[in-house]
């Protein structure tokens, strides 16, 4: 097997390698490097100034918002997604009741076509997901109020996306919305493969459906479920927060930047204020809440793994 | 809504545990009633669930055929005749044709390059041993956890002074750049559990490892692309930010940029029906293909994640 095996390993790897590392990887290093410099982005002279990018951000109130939001963003979102996932995987692969010559455990009727819908979502854009809701969140004539005045809530016409208190809140539920689905087929994959005969067991010693769920469904799907907090941590703070955030609420960043986040506060001192340093300085703040986050959740998570 | 049929499976026991949600009824008929008071519930919610979904979908292909007034006025009431013309608008003159065709070209090249190049680097790495093989693959693999953002300001001056700012090419490299984390990672996975005995065969018999390669592994490994395919299709498909970042001439746009380009620049024309019928042309692909293979879709998403 010696025979050209460097030459095939170089020859392999070269290309796929190079890509990743000149895109990817290099320009990770450089924003490191850029947030100690005073770098405008439009011209290419700029000189080091230590920690000014950082002392200047620890005074930066925008900031501070933005932080606040993308931290709320990463604790609420994963939370509500995965337990309404969470509810509705269990009950379309275990709550069903037993059908006569059936399965033990079954799904309730119809559960192949939740699964189905509940999937629609996550195969749309979010930039079309984003718009589509804008749309539906305009006090006039958008889909929301008119329900509202349908059911004769005249009175109750919030402004949604225009409301400083309520914008956040608003952009939060358009990314549980366009996320659950995805959620629950990945819960749902991770059921199928818990053995039929534990919840036999169980049923037969009497539990209910809320033992049966807490007791065997969630403890066997703990490695699932604290991945898909991860990753769903990581998708607030980062490119879907971005696109509903830029995409949905006016400014953008919001009325009173109520909506900013981390990522959309990067991109605009970026490519709209053009100081280039002190977005990757912020661009820094936001790897470091990525990384806490995961080996926060990964920390608190873990658990001695059940075999089964 | 289901009292009626044979009571739950569930034990007598049971009652305690769930009669936070039970009403108080005569005990003979508790068993049955909580059983039955449960699954309303239940089921309410997934219905419920199921019409959050689906009602903002349909809300938009129905507007799409009504005409900007009536949008406007009576939100929800259905078009008085189907505006047919709301499409044509959008599809010649919005440009959304050209949106599409760019968004084909670059997800096209992107998808090949990602699955070629992804799948050499995996193969290299889960079947050879070399110095480095550890460090490379954790270097792909970290790509996955990190920030896109942080790396786009330096990104954009590293396109561009490649000259490959606002080309479909450039776009293309960069595309395949970020693909290739969970690309790696899930298809060295892949690539470890195929058997060697074939491979080493064919070798023996005289074929380079070029020749293995693309003979023999890669049409084994046909199920474990395509569901890291399906996977990179529908991430490059509905890209944003990149292309939001690095491509910005207006001739070039993709079918994501092209429609927030489409929403600023009608809100001031107020040709809303021509923008709704643009967002329906934009969702219907992907959901069409997603019902035909959602077999394919699901099991595509699931295994990777699941690794």
């Amino acid at each position: 097997m010696q025979h050209g095996k460097y030459r095939f390993i170089v020859g392999f790897l070269a290309l796929p390698l190079g890509l990743y590392a000149l895109f990817v990887v290099w320009p990770f290093i450089q924003s490191i490097y850029y947030s100690f410099t005073d770098w405008t982005g439009l011209s290419p002279e700029f000189k080091m100034v230590g920690f000014d990018n950082y002392t200047r951000m620890l005074h930066d109130d925008i900031f501070w918002k933005s932080l606040e939001h993308s931290l709320l963003f990463a604790l609420v979102l994963p939370l509500v997604t995965i337990s309404l996932a969470l509810f509705f995987a269990f009950m379309i692969n275990v709550g069903g009741r037993r059908r006569r010559g059936g399965p033990v455990i079954s799904g309730v009727r119809g559960s192949s076509f939740y699964k189905i819908v509940y999937f629609f979502p996550q195969v749309l854009s979010i930039a079309i997901v984003a718009l589509l809701f804008q749309f539906a969140y305009n006090p006039d004539s958008g889909a929301v109020n008119s329900i509202l005045r349908g059911i004769g809530l005249d009175s109750v016409q919030p402004l949604w996306l225009g409301d400083p208190n309520l914008a956040l809140w608003c952009v939060m539920a358009v990314l549980v919305w366009s996320t659950v689905g995805f959620f629950v087929v990945l819960f749902s994959a991770g059921m199928a493969s818990i053995p039929a005969e534990l919840y036999e067991a169980a049923l037969l010693d009497g539990a209910s459906r809320a033992t049966t769920f807490f007791r065997v469904t969630l403890p066997l799907l703990w490695d699932t479920v604290q991945s898909g907090w991860v990753y769903m941590g990581i998708l607030a703070l980062g490119a879907e927060s971005f696109a509903v955030v830029q995409i949905m609420t006016t400014g953008p960043g919001g009325p009173d930047y109520s909506t900013t986040v981390l990522v959309l506060y990067v991109y605009q001192k970026a490519f709209r204020d053009g100081q280039a340093a002190y977005a990757t300085t912020i661009g820094v703040a936001l790897l470091v809440v990525t990384l806490a986050f995961a080996a926060i959740v990964m920390r608190l998570g873990r658990r001695e793994r059940l075999e089964y | 809504m289901k009292t009626t049929e044979t009571p739950a499976p569930l034990p007598a026991e049971s009652g305690a545990t769930v009669s936070t949600i039970d009403v108080p009824a005569p005990e003979p008929a508790r068993r049955k009633r909580e059983g039955g008071v449960l699954n309303v519930f239940s089921h309410g919610v997934l219905v419920i669930w199921a019409i959050m979904v689906v009602t903002p979908l349909l809300w938009a292909v129905m507007t799409s055929f009504k005409s900007d007034s009536s949008i406007f006025s009576s939100p929800w009431s259905l078009p008085d005749k189907l505006h047919f013309d709301n499409w044509s608008r959008a599809w010649t003159d919005a440009n959304m044709s050209d949106y599409f065709l760019n968004t084909i070209l670059v997800v096209g090249g992107s998808l090949i390059g990602t699955l070629v190049l992804g799948s050499m680097a995996a193969y290299v790495l889960a079947r050879f041993d070399f110095p480095g093989n550890r460090f490379i693959y954790y270097l792909f693999v970290g790509g996955m956890s990190f920030p896109i953002m942080l790396a786009l300001v330096p990104l954009f001056y590293v396109v561009n002074n490649m000259g490959l700012l606002n080309t479909i090419h450039g776009l293309i490299l960069v595309y395949i750049a970020y693909s290739l984390p969970f690309t790696v990672f899930f298809l060295t996975a892949f690539f470890r559990t195929l058997p060697t005995s074939v491979a080493e065969a064919a070798f023996v018999d005289g074929a380079s490892h070029t020749r293995t390669f693309f003979q023999i592994m890669l049409p084994m490994a046909k199920p474990g692309l395509i569901s890291v395919g399906i996977f990179n299709f529908l991430g490059q498909w509905n890209q944003y930010m990149l292309p939001t970042v690095l491509n910005t001439d207006p001739d070039k746009k993709v079918l994501t940029q092209g429609l927030v380009q489409l929403a600023v620049s009608q809100g001031y024309k107020g040709d809303w029906s021509g923008l709704f019928a643009g967002l329906v042309m934009a969702m219907l692909p992907v959901l069409g293909a997603y019902v035909v293979f959602q077999r394919q879709v699901v099991q595509g998403l699931t295994a990777g994640a699941l690794k």
